[in-house]
């Protein structure tokens, strides 16, 4: 419980002339790995949701006339796989599974966590004391487990994996806007809109949790970044979406089987992208953590 | 000390008693149920009937529950489907070998990540910082078995000077026998861990050297070796120890992944082929034994916190 608790702190007003709000761009621009983030995920972004439509393959259908075939090849920059699909090609189109299932079940950790949370944390007593053993209980079993076993139960299609990893994955922020609704929950305030009438609803999403905002926005960059770690990690055990749907992860687990053959264009662009993907949101995360004042600024 | 342990040990019963249910609750959504997994698929509803009668499958959840609870404290985690054993003595045979790995990685990752930590906490803001730190965003990002895959073709492939699968011993004492195996395996959960351990340590040496100690060892004369090393590592320590035990979700999901790639029979290959073939009693009992493991580690976490850190101590009386 005491895991994140001292790394936050309390927010610091911001009131500089320029205002909060570019006061924040600022310092997040000026953060040059952030900067750096930002501009690989755009990066990444078009390659794979806007390079398709420049690059036209075909995932679908195999030629085994084509298998393996090595990088620079005419019209295979980065070669074929072991059943002749066009690696880049392949590479996009992955990597719009594994960016659309991590950034949606990022974002719906997030908010499942910060619901969570900031209800436990304002409410305050037993309450608070039930639904944290409950997020306790939900941290002791690790997600990927978790994973596997309703990945056997269910068909693992990309709706049915962002709920799942959206549903295994909000234990973090949980405990993270508890801390923060702890301390909200007793300001003069919150204090004062219930003296005047305001109900509970009204105290956690007006108050509470726009309040939290920061740990809010930062968190979510690092949950992005571990739901498409997760997903790889399911991926590569075999058990992510059915084919001819693919992603990184994915692409990996059929390369382990051709490391002997010296296939490493079967290995390293999806692995290098998976990489590059969890680092850039890591920058942003890092930067916006800066920005925000979530923690102590110039560490 | 004596109420503050009695809290945290009633915390972590009603934790294990919800991991239980929530295991239950699985258990229960398996298509078909149990009666499927062991008469197979072919089997007939009357025969289902009676196999749900026989083991009180009819009855309602709760009852249900009650009973799965009580086989649970005699120690019977159910029969695999598959395998022909208890999934006791499955997890039993397994889950030292499991141990091995992760604590022998474990222990190269702390002492590569302490000294590591610190020293970058010392250099804060210098080029060997931020070299070091953008290694580590690296490392962070970097999936368990992309990284136990570029160890094996460097190693086994470019320059071969070590075997691709750890050993295939059915003891311990063989498992050490065949040293030269284990290297890989325990390389790729090391390298994985020093990331965030070293994260760790360099923002706790950060929190120390601000603190009022420093200056005082320093204004006596101490040397900045004696200050580093001895105080202010000494004091960095206890954050780490926390950590440790709220970390073994992750280290067991290491596992998993570094014992399917590199064919080590510990408990995460157990697991990973029973996903394989649906083999739920293995599956859930994994499942359990690794979170009475966690919640247990981090019972331990704190206790030796309260023990070790005078300031944590004060702050539960």
């Amino acid at each position: 419980m005491t895991v994140s608790a001292p790394l936050m702190t309390e927010q610091a007003p911001a009131t500089t002339a320029a205002g909060p709000y570019r006061r924040m761009v600022r310092m997040f621009l000026a953060n040059r790995l952030a900067v750096t983030g930002l501009v690989i995920l755009g990066l990444l972004l078009v390659f794979c949701f806007i390079g398709p439509l420049i690059h036209h393959t075909d995932q679908v259908h195999t030629q085994l006339a084509d298998a393996t075939l090595s990088p620079g090849t005419r019209g295979h920059l980065l070669g074929t796989d072991d059943v002749g699909r066009d690696v880049l090609g392949r590479l996009m189109v992955g990597g719009q599974t594994s960016l659309e299932i991590g950034i949606a079940a990022g974002l719906l950790a997030t908010l499942i966590g910060t619901v969570w949370g900031a209800i436990s944390g304002y409410a305050g007593g037993w309450i608070d004391a039930v639904m944290m053993r409950v997020v306790d209980a939900g941290i002791a079993i690790p997600a990927l487990f978790l994973l596997l076993v309703t990945a056997t139960i269910l068909r693992p299609t990309v709706p049915v994996q962002i709920l799942i990893i959206g549903c295994v994955s909000w234990l973090v922020p949980a405990r993270l806007v508890r801390a923060e609704a702890l301390s909200l929950r007793s300001r003069d305030y919150v204090q004062a809109m219930k003296a005047m009438g305001g109900g509970h609803g009204r105290a956690v999403f007006r108050h509470v949790i726009p309040n939290a905002i920061g740990t809010v926005v930062v968190n979510a960059t690092f949950q992005v970044a571990d739901a498409i770690l997760l997903i790889a990690y399911v991926s590569f055990l075999g058990l992510g979406v059915a084919p001819p749907k693919t992603d990184w992860g994915g692409m990996l687990s059929k390369g382990i089987s051709y490391t002997s053959e010296g296939y490493w264009w079967l290995i390293f662009p999806a692995g290098l992208a998976i990489v590059l993907v969890v680092c850039a949101f890591n920058c942003i995360g890092d930067g916006l953590r800066d920005a925000f004042e979530v923690r102590l600024q110039g560490r | 000390m004596i109420r503050f342990l009695a809290k945290r040990l009633g915390q972590a019963i009603v934790v294990i008693l919800l991991v239980t249910v929530i295991v239950f609750l699985l258990l229960h959504s398996v298509p078909g149920g149990p009666a499927r997994g062991i008469l197979g698929p072919q089997a007939s509803p009357q025969a289902i009937a009676a196999f749900n009668h026989e083991h009180g499958f009819d009855k309602s959840l709760v009852q249900q529950y009650w009973a799965f609870l009580s086989r649970l404290l005699h120690g019977d985690l159910g029969d695999s489907y598959t395998l022909n054993q208890s999934v006791g003595s499955l997890i039993g045979q397994r889950l030292p070998k499991t141990l091995v790995l992760t604590g022998l990685s474990t222990l190269v990752a702390l002492v590569i990540a302490i000294p590591l930590g610190v020293w970058q906490g010392r250099r804060r803001r210098g080029l060997t910082d931020y070299t070091v730190t953008t290694l580590v965003f690296v490392g962070y990002a970097t999936p368990v078995f992309f990284l136990a895959l570029i160890l094996v073709i460097v190693f086994t492939e470019k320059i071969p000077i070590l075997p691709p699968q750890a050993p295939q011993a059915q003891t311990l004492g063989a498992l050490f026998a065949d040293s030269r195996a284990l290297i890989l395996p325990v390389l790729a959960g090391a390298i994985a861990t020093v990331a965030a351990f070293s994260r760790y340590m360099r923002s706790a040496v950060l929190d120390n050297l601000a603190e009022d100690y420093v200056r005082t060892a320093r204004a006596k004369g101490a040397s900045e070796r004696r200050v580093v090393w001895l105080h202010i590592m000494r004091n960095s320590l206890t954050p780490i120890i926390a950590m440790l035990g709220y970390y073994l979700p992750v280290l067991f999901s290491g596992a998993l992944v570094i014992e399917s790639v590199f064919n080590y029979p510990g408990m995460g290959l157990l697991f990973w082929n029973a996903a394989q073939t649906s083999d739920y009693p293995i599956l859930l009992g994994t499942v359990l034994v690794i979170a009475l493991a966690t919640v247990i580690g981090s019972l331990l976490a704190d206790i030796v916190q309260a023990l070790v850190d005078p300031r944590v101590r004060g702050s539960i009386r």
